[in-house]
């Protein structure tokens, strides 16, 4: 569009904010001095002051931010600050999350001794908590997983605050909170306590894609009784429930309400959702990447039971390296370097979008064998690009709205943040019944012009 | 045919669309200053807050209209001459035409009080209205917003959003009083208190005081106060936009004049959207309709009277929708802001929270339903529109009242509270609710 528009300066943060976000930068610096710091003693205190600190100042700075004002869309200013439009502090939160990963994958092991390389000094302060929840001290893992789980609880709770107005919204935030807390940390880390395998119960083949390799199943099988379950489970949940669930309710039955993914680009990714890019490129983009990457997960699966079942004799250890690199690029590089580190800059869905096996299994399904669908309202559409704006997985939801079409995409995780954001009331997640599913509103005429041809 | 539509709004691009469509072969042309592309101006205001960027506000992606084949000329149209078919452009260069949509939209209304070209002083329309703001209102203290309608409640939010206080001079005695009935508006007002704007009812503008650099400094009421404020909001109502069609042979009066198919005075001339005035109006209907949808409907129609298919226009049941901060409004049908005679209405209200329904129905048996209000509720449009076109007896439309509830899943259920309301206040026609909504909406309703 031809006038540029000079960013006007933000109306000032009140000395309140400041001081919790003071506080939150505090507790930033006590992990680094954890980081540097010889003496274990100084280190735990450093390291917990480091947790209470950020704890404390996040929830009381989403509290100022978000639960003191009247409930309602909070959306002011979103593209004009630095930290949530691709602004310098983006980019240096992205560069720092970036980082984090790549020390936590390739340069944080275990070298035999207990000592986990750069984040040593903060893997060694959870040792007491590791001790009494696993059995076993700390390592690179646990910390990560605490971080995590910390992560999706603090902004969860900030996302409580901010979308308190929708019921939907806080049930949803209030089940991803519950599902990484529960069974994406304390379940498996009780499970290693009494000596069991380390089994998480919310993810599965193919997001989770060893649950179904051969040596997966074969170690669990040895463990007996709940080893037996946990094979079932897996299977059960990735073979039967998967289409069954989304049938009824699509897929954010996984995608939006139980995947750790999921839960981490709803609760942390909340203020970068509305980066995704919504142009017809991306959308294409997709389609090329996240289809192949399922098909490659399944093939490998596939060759790996092939050797399996032939004793080694069929292929080699084709299976076996092609398990590794896949683990490597997709596993380590895009789903947790990329798919977290970028948040700031590209989204808080990018492998969810790009790149994960499972969306794509649940897309197929939710596009062909499902009830869901995201119905418009008659004409009340207003074409103001609220609705595609908050669309963390990039599609152009004002697209079908405009033309009185509802919305049904493989991507569509089901987070209800474009009903909840239009102003007109005009969009609501529904499940079904089948019967008339794509039929557009006899209130506006669709044009039948190209959008994606 | 070379169709050539003067405004890239919602009517004119809904025009070049529908043309496409009936004429694939047919060469489009539409002519635009303002802006290059298509935007959506009812989402003006979400780029000044701070909610979307410029280019997000573009209906469609910059592709769409080279791939279309609808080419986009960046000038304003300075003449139209119908003897040659011609239209004259500012870049100097000259556009022929087949057949001529005229959809040049509204401008915002003066009413000529002193003071009103100062700096700092405007209504919100257009692009350059957006850019205006921009350009005048960082680092103010207070904004004056005049004008108690949807324009201006939007512009009391686009201040609030930074932290700018805005001060509202409302005509009447309440918000809105010529759409609202008052339990309606005082939910509204509950939102100018909630958000701390300060609304001055039963006030107008008599004049707008200026600085030495001819820069807003004040504004002085009807009632002789004198406020203080660096920015002035105009939101009184916006006029047909007549430029283009006074400098040709085209009649107007307010607005260009059309009859039912949307046809000028001059043959292969069209009017439709803001800028149009309907000759007859059909029952019920205004001359002059300046909203989004009808914009959008006015346009689809007149693009099957240009391809040849002469088509009237029917607004049909009636519809519209606002947000006032955070509060969702829609109305469907009849819903007069007073006592209407042979009209009844019933109102419920939530005794906490701000929701609230109201049901106009025929005070003469069957007590036929004619139209809704809702707000802080979503109501489906396809089911309200077809009670009112089967004139619904208001029982039944209670009884099944969850059909029409459009509120996402988990959302509270206000049926049960809606129809003891009604039983208490018509206890002669007593309800028994029949149809709920469902936590997980597996029955849809269309």
């Amino acid at each position: 569009m031809t006038p540029t528009l000079a960013t006007p300066p933000l109306p000032d943060t009140s000395a309140a904010e400041k001081l919790t976000l003071a506080v939150v930068a505090g507790g930033l610096l006590a992990l680094l001095l954890a980081l540097a710091d010889a003496d274990p003693s100084r280190q735990r205190l450093w390291f917990w002051a480091a947790l209470g600190l950020v704890s404390g100042g996040a929830l009381a700075w989403s509290w100022l931010k978000f639960g003191s004002r009247p409930a309602g869309v909070q959306h002011d200013n979103l593209w004009l600050r630095a930290s949530t439009s691709r602004g310098a502090v983006a980019w240096v939160t992205g560069l720092v999350l970036t980082g984090f990963y790549v020390v936590l994958y390739w340069f944080s092991g275990d070298d035999g001794h207990g000592h986990f390389g750069v984040l040593n000094n903060l893997v060694h302060p959870l040792d007491g908590f590791s001790q009494a929840l696993r059995g076993r001290p700390a390592d690179q893992w646990f910390l990560y997983g605490t971080f995590y789980t910390l992560a999706v609880l603090l902004m969860g709770g900030r996302a409580l605050w901010k979308y308190r107005h929708s019921r939907y919204q806080v049930i949803r935030t209030a089940s991803v909170m519950f599902f990484q807390l529960g069974f994406a940390f304390l379940i498996p880390g009780i499970l290693q306590f009494f000596q069991q395998p380390e089994f998480y119960f919310s993810y599965f083949w193919p997001l989770k894609y060893d649950y179904l390799f051969p040596s997966t199943v074969t170690s669990l099988l040895k463990n007996g009784g709940l080893g037996v379950f946990m094979v079932f489970w897996g299977a059960v949940m990735s073979l039967v429930a998967t289409p069954v669930l989304t049938y009824f309710f699509g897929k954010r039955w996984y995608c939006s309400w139980v995947c750790g993914c999921g839960g981490l680009a709803e609760t942390a990714g909340d203020p970068y959702r509305h980066l995704s890019d919504k142009s017809r490129a991306a959308w294409r983009w997709e389609v090329r990447l996240i289809y192949p990457i399922l098909g490659l997960i399944v093939a490998i699966t596939a060759l790996l039971w092939v050797h399996f079942a032939t004793g080694g004799t069929l292929l080699g250890e084709a299976g076996t390296v092609a398990a590794k690199w896949y683990g490597f690029a997709i596993g380590s590089v895009f789903s947790g370097v990329i798919g977290v580190g970028f948040y700031p800059i590209l989204g808080s869905r990018v492998w969810c979008r790009f790149g994960c096996p499972m969306a794509a299994y649940l897309g197929m399904l939710q596009k062909h064998f499902s009830r869901f669908r995201i119905s418009t309202n008659g004409g009340q559409c207003i074409s103001c690009g609220n609705c595609s704006n908050v669309c963390e997985m990039g599609i152009d939801v004002q697209q079908y709205a405009q033309r009185g079409a509802p919305i049904i995409r493989a991507s569509c995780v089901g987070c209800g943040l474009c009903s909840t954001a239009c102003p007109r009331g005009v969009l609501n997640l529904e499940n079904g019944p089948r019967e008339g599913r794509y039929q557009a509103s006899p209130l506006i005429h669709a044009d039948s012009l190209r959008i994606l041809s | 045919m070379h169709l050539v539509i003067i405004g890239n709004g919602i009517t004119g691009v809904t025009c070049a669309l529908t043309v496409r469509r009936l004429r694939p072969e047919a060469r489009i042309t539409l002519v635009s200053a303002e802006s290059a592309h298509h935007y959506s101006r009812t989402a003006l205001m979400y780029v000044y807050m701070g909610h979307l960027r410029l280019q997000d506000i573009k209906p469609y992606e910059d592709w769409f209209w080279a791939e279309n084949r609808l080419a986009l000329v960046h000038a304003t149209a300075t003449a139209l001459n119908t003897a040659e078919n011609l239209i004259v452009l500012d870049n100097g260069t000259t556009l022929a035409y087949n057949q001529l949509l005229l959809a040049t939209g509204s401008k915002s209304k003066l009413h000529g009080w002193p003071g009103q070209h100062l700096a700092g002083v405007q209504g919100l329309y257009s692009l350059p209205d957006l850019e205006a703001m921009t350009r005048d209102t960082p680092g103010i203290a207070r904004g004056v917003v005049v004008g108690g309608g949807l324009i201006g409640v939007e512009l009391a939010e686009m201040l609030h959003s930074r932290g700018i206080e805005p001060v509202m001079l409302v005509r009447d005695g309440r918000y809105w009083a010529s759409v609202l009935p008052p339990e309606e508006a005082n939910l509204v007002d509950r939102q100018f208190q909630e958000n701390r704007v300060e609304v001055r009812y039963q006030t107008e503008l008599r004049e707008i005081l200026g600085d030495a650099q001819g820069r807003v400094r004040a504004v002085v009421t009807t009632k002789g106060e004198e406020i203080a404020c660096q920015w002035v909001g105009l939101a009184t109502g916006v006029a047909p936009n007549l430029t283009l069609a006074k400098t040709s042979a085209v009649e107007t009066d307010r607005g260009i004049l059309v009859d039912n198919c949307l046809r000028t005075s001059v043959a292969n001339v069209y009017a439709a959207g803001d800028c149009a005035q309907h000759r007859r109006p059909a029952a019920g209907e205004v001359p002059i309709e300046q909203l989004w949808y009808t914009g959008r409907m006015q346009g689809e129609t007149v693009a099957h009277t240009i391809c040849g298919q002469p088509t009237a226009y029917r607004r049909g049941v009636w519809f519209n929708s606002a947000k006032f901060f955070n509060l969702e409004y829609q109305t469907y049908g009849q819903a007069p802001a007073g006592a209407t005679p042979g009209l009844e209405s019933f109102y419920w209200e939530h005794p906490a929270a701000s929701v609230a329904l109201r049901i106009y129905f025929h005070a003469a048996t069957p007590h036929a339903v004619v139209g809704f209000n809702a707000l802080g509720l979503r109501l489906r449009q396809a089911v309200c529109e077809q009670w009112i076109r089967q004139q619904a007896p208001v029982a039944t439309v209670l009884a099944q009242l969850g059909a029409a509830n459009f509120d996402p899943e988990f959302f509270p259920q206000h049926e049960a509270a809606i129809v003891a309301a009604f039983n208490r206040q018509f206890p002669q026609q007593p309800v028994v609710l029949k149809r709920r909504k469902g936590l997980f909406s597996l029955r849809n309703e269309a």
